[in-house]
């Protein structure tokens, strides 16, 4: 019994990573192959050549219609280059990553920006 | 005075036994004497025809008829020499107070290490071994940029000078005066092998005449002393620039002619003041500050002496405008409430100060992700737009440093932190009590978008704290939380870490930032820090230097010269396992084409295998930790390193941290 219970749960589980939304584990290889890391960081955290863009507000669409037509330098991502397949998975990736703390729960930078 | 073949006299010397060179050309010349008798026969049979012709050219010397009809005659056997012409040009040198020269070593500049090693004490200047030419001038690019000082280098004439041009262009886009020595044997008697040849030139500077502000081949000692002091003037004068004296192995190896060492003195220098602003100029654009109702001031390389800071501070404070900083120096304190908090395309009047890109603060182009190029202003119709700028005084054209042609209102041509004071007074006197509270309205203004701009860059900061690899957020916090308390200067550029130093810590004083390579020529980092980090030695100070790992590669030997001349320095590297900048670039490019962005690594990434800099510096002897992938072992890792670095000892933390 208590095996199937688990059974159970397993498709849950795989139903929360591979929604229709898109498939956060597969997301996070895509955003290292099609060089999103470069700019954007490792774990979207942004840089001075690209946006944080982790836990991002943007809906899936609006992060579509940017990377095809972007409004500032960032390179424009073709359907050639990464399709609207590979990127519901990078935004399912995106979206997976935790918000960064406020500056005030973190010692080092709290103690830099007040002394 | 017999003459040796070359036309140099002999100096005092000890002679061997046995046929003596006095007697020896003595033989020579009653040889001539017969020689020259024929023609005299010639011309009295002539005379009795007719009046004599001239012979078409001279008649060669007794010494050149033996030289080139049989075994040539033994040249003088003389092995020692008091006062080798280097002597003298060290003398010259060492008046114009260097404190370091720095050189790798070469043949053509033998004379000279010898006089300075021995005859000059090796003191004042002291000689600073290198790895590789390049590095050596770009020591010498980050040491003026602390000590405000030039340093003397030294290189040989073709390769060594092919090895140091980037280093060069680098120092002259940088508004940096770098003393360079080329040696060149330009007398084909004193070229004793294939090697000499080959490293033999007609115009040593000719290289590097597009990029240095002069140069000079002298011929004789004293031709090389006015030189030498000429040159220390032209480079020191705003706008200043690297200089090449190139010095002709013969004169500096061969004895000081007799009359020479009575004759020869060593000029004066007088250094110049540098220019400052038209009276008339000034007066205008002290108007149009005190008048406009959004000024910002936009600050390229002002601060070119300590003073800067505070003669920048005071104009900002005086009519309450913005200093927009491009970071080519420390200009302005990074916490001031006026530091970066203006706007351009707000403004009314941009005012900027030795911007060498000014028309790209004042323009947008189509950027590189479409097709096509078009620009436009950012500035408001109407906005005025002056600069003070030495680079007006001066220019050259083949490399096209100077950026785009800006059309300002009023240019005035003049070196920045010389006409500021004028500028404020000019201000002061005009400043109505109107004036004065509509400043001060402006002031609280760009106060509260100064206090704005630091929160988000704390809150941007705390983005991917943890991640692994390590975030250049959390290396500039980890640095800052255990340097905040020292003397500390910071000798790197910080375009490819996102400028988190200056936009976390506290900067005041000029040596705590020295901006960057001034040409963009990648390899500049790792020497300049080291240069920078000598001229800190003396004051005590905590150098620290992030290291872009694709910089380091270029000549990774500079690591020794820090360790073997006891130079404190704290590198931690920046180690994004490739040359990050090119890699997006190619990204750029493959989409551009339509085309797969997954290759984009082939050329640029420095991995499989990947580099292991605390490796590297072990082997140079210099103290190393990592590679450090954990964002926790950061603290403890950098702890360790500066208790080496206080003892006085360079150290390098291998650090992997995120592209940017």
């Amino acid at each position: 019994m208590k095996y199937a219970s688990l059974l159970l749960l397993i498709p849950a589980f795989a139903a929360a990573q591979s929604s229709s939304q898109g498939n956060a584990e597969n997301g996070k290889r895509l955003f290292m192959r099609d060089s999103c890391w470069e700019c954007h960081g490792t774990v979207g955290q942004g840089s001075r050549d690209g946006a944080r863009i982790a836990a991002t507000s943007l809906s899936l669409q609006g992060v579509i219609r940017y990377v095809r037509r972007p409004a500032g330098a960032m390179p424009a991502f073709s359907e050639k280059v990464v399709s609207d397949r590979d990127l519901t998975d990078i935004y399912a990736y995106l979206k997976s990553l935790p918000p960064p703390k406020p500056s005030k729960d973190i010692p080092l930078l709290n103690q830099a920006k007040n002394e | 005075m017999a003459k040796a073949k070359t036309g140099k006299a002999s100096g005092h010397s000890s002679k061997p036994s046995g046929h003596g060179r006095r007697g020896f050309l003595k033989g020579v010349a009653a040889g001539a004497a017969a020689l020259v008798a024929k023609p005299s026969a010639v011309s009295a049979q002539q005379a009795q025809t007719g009046p004599a012709r001239r012979p078409a050219a001279p008649l060669p010397s007794a010494t050149q008829v033996a030289f080139e009809t049989g075994t040539p005659p033994e040249t003088a056997q003389v092995y020692h020499t008091d006062r080798p012409g280097a002597d003298f040009m060290v003398d010259v040198l060492k008046s114009l107070n260097f404190d370091y020269i720095f050189a790798n070593p070469g043949s053509s500049f033998r004379g000279l290490q010898e006089s300075f090693i021995n005859y000059g004490g090796n003191k004042d200047p002291e000689w600073i071994t290198c790895c590789h030419e390049e590095s050596s001038i770009a020591m010498a690019h980050g040491y003026f940029k602390i000590e405000g000082k030039p340093i003397l280098c030294m290189a040989h004439g073709t390769v060594g000078l092919q090895h140091a041009s980037m280093a060069i262009y680098n120092a002259y886009a940088d508004r940096v005066p770098v003393y360079l020595i080329l040696g060149n044997e330009q007398d084909i008697a004193f070229r004793r092998s294939d090697v000499e040849w080959t490293h033999s030139v007609q115009d040593a500077a000719s290289m590097v005449r597009d990029y240095t502000k002069w140069d000079d081949t002298p011929v004789t000692l004293r031709h090389f002393a006015e030189s030498a002091v000429r040159a220390y003037k032209i480079a020191m004068t705003p706008p200043m620039e690297p200089v090449v004296i190139v010095a002709g192995g013969a004169l500096q190896e061969e004895p000081m002619p007799e009359e020479d060492r009575k004759a020869l003195r060593i000029p004066k220098l007088a250094t110049t003041t540098p220019p400052a602003g038209d009276p008339n100029a000034v007066a205008e654009l002290a108007k149009m500050l005190v008048n406009a109702q959004n000024p910002v001031i936009v600050a390229g390389r002002v601060a070119r002496t300590p003073n800067g800071i505070g003669l920048l501070t005071e104009l900002a404070e005086t009519i309450q405008a913005p200093v927009q900083d491009r970071r080519f120096r420390m200009n302005f304190p990074t916490r001031h409430p006026l530091y970066n908090s203006g706007s351009v395309p707000e403004a009314d009047l941009v005012l900027g100060l030795e911007v060498p890109d000014f028309w790209y603060v004042t323009h947008a182009q189509t950027p590189i992700n479409r097709m096509g190029m078009e620009s436009h202003s950012t500035v408001k119709p109407g906005t005025k737009l002056a600069t003070i700028t030495a680079s007006d005084l001066f220019s050259r054209s083949n490399y096209q440093d100077f950026g785009r042609y800006a059309e300002v209102d009023l240019a005035i041509a003049a070196d920045a932190e010389a006409t500021l004071p004028s500028l404020i007074e000019a201000c002061k006197k005009l400043i109505t009590p109107d004036r004065k509270r509509a400043m001060e309205e402006r002031g609280k203004r760009l106060a509260e978008r100064h206090k704005q701009n630091r929160d988000r860059d704390f809150e941007a900061a705390a983005a991917g704290f943890d991640a692994s690899p390590v975030s250049t957020a959390r290396m500039a916090a980890e640095l800052w939380n255990q340097i905040r308390h020292e003397d500390w200067s910071l000798v790197s550029d910080l375009t490819f870490v996102s400028w988190w130093p200056l936009r976390l810590w506290e900067f005041d004083k000029h040596y705590q930032y020295i901006g960057g390579h001034g040409a963009y020529g990648i390899g500049y980092g790792a020497p300049a820090a080291v240069g920078a980090a000598l001229a800190n030695k003396k004051h005590g100070r905590l150098t620290v230097n992030i290291q872009c790992d694709g910089d380091l590669n270029y000549a990774p030997g500079v690591l020794w010269t820090a360790a073997h001349h006891n130079i404190p320095l704290l590198n931690i590297m920046h180690n994004n396992r490739g040359y990050h900048q090119e890699r997006m670039f190619l990204a750029d490019m493959a989409c551009r084409a339509g085309r797969d962005v997954e290759k984009t690594h082939i050329g640029v990434a420095l991995d499989h295998p990947n580099i292991n800099y605390a490796t590297m510096a072990k082997a140079y002897g210099m103290y190393s930790a990592g590679p450090i992938e954990n964002p926790n072992d950061l603290g403890p890792a950098i702890k360790a390193a500066l208790e080496v670095v206080k003892k006085g000892e360079p150290a390098l933390i291998d650090l992997v941290t995120q592209p940017r």
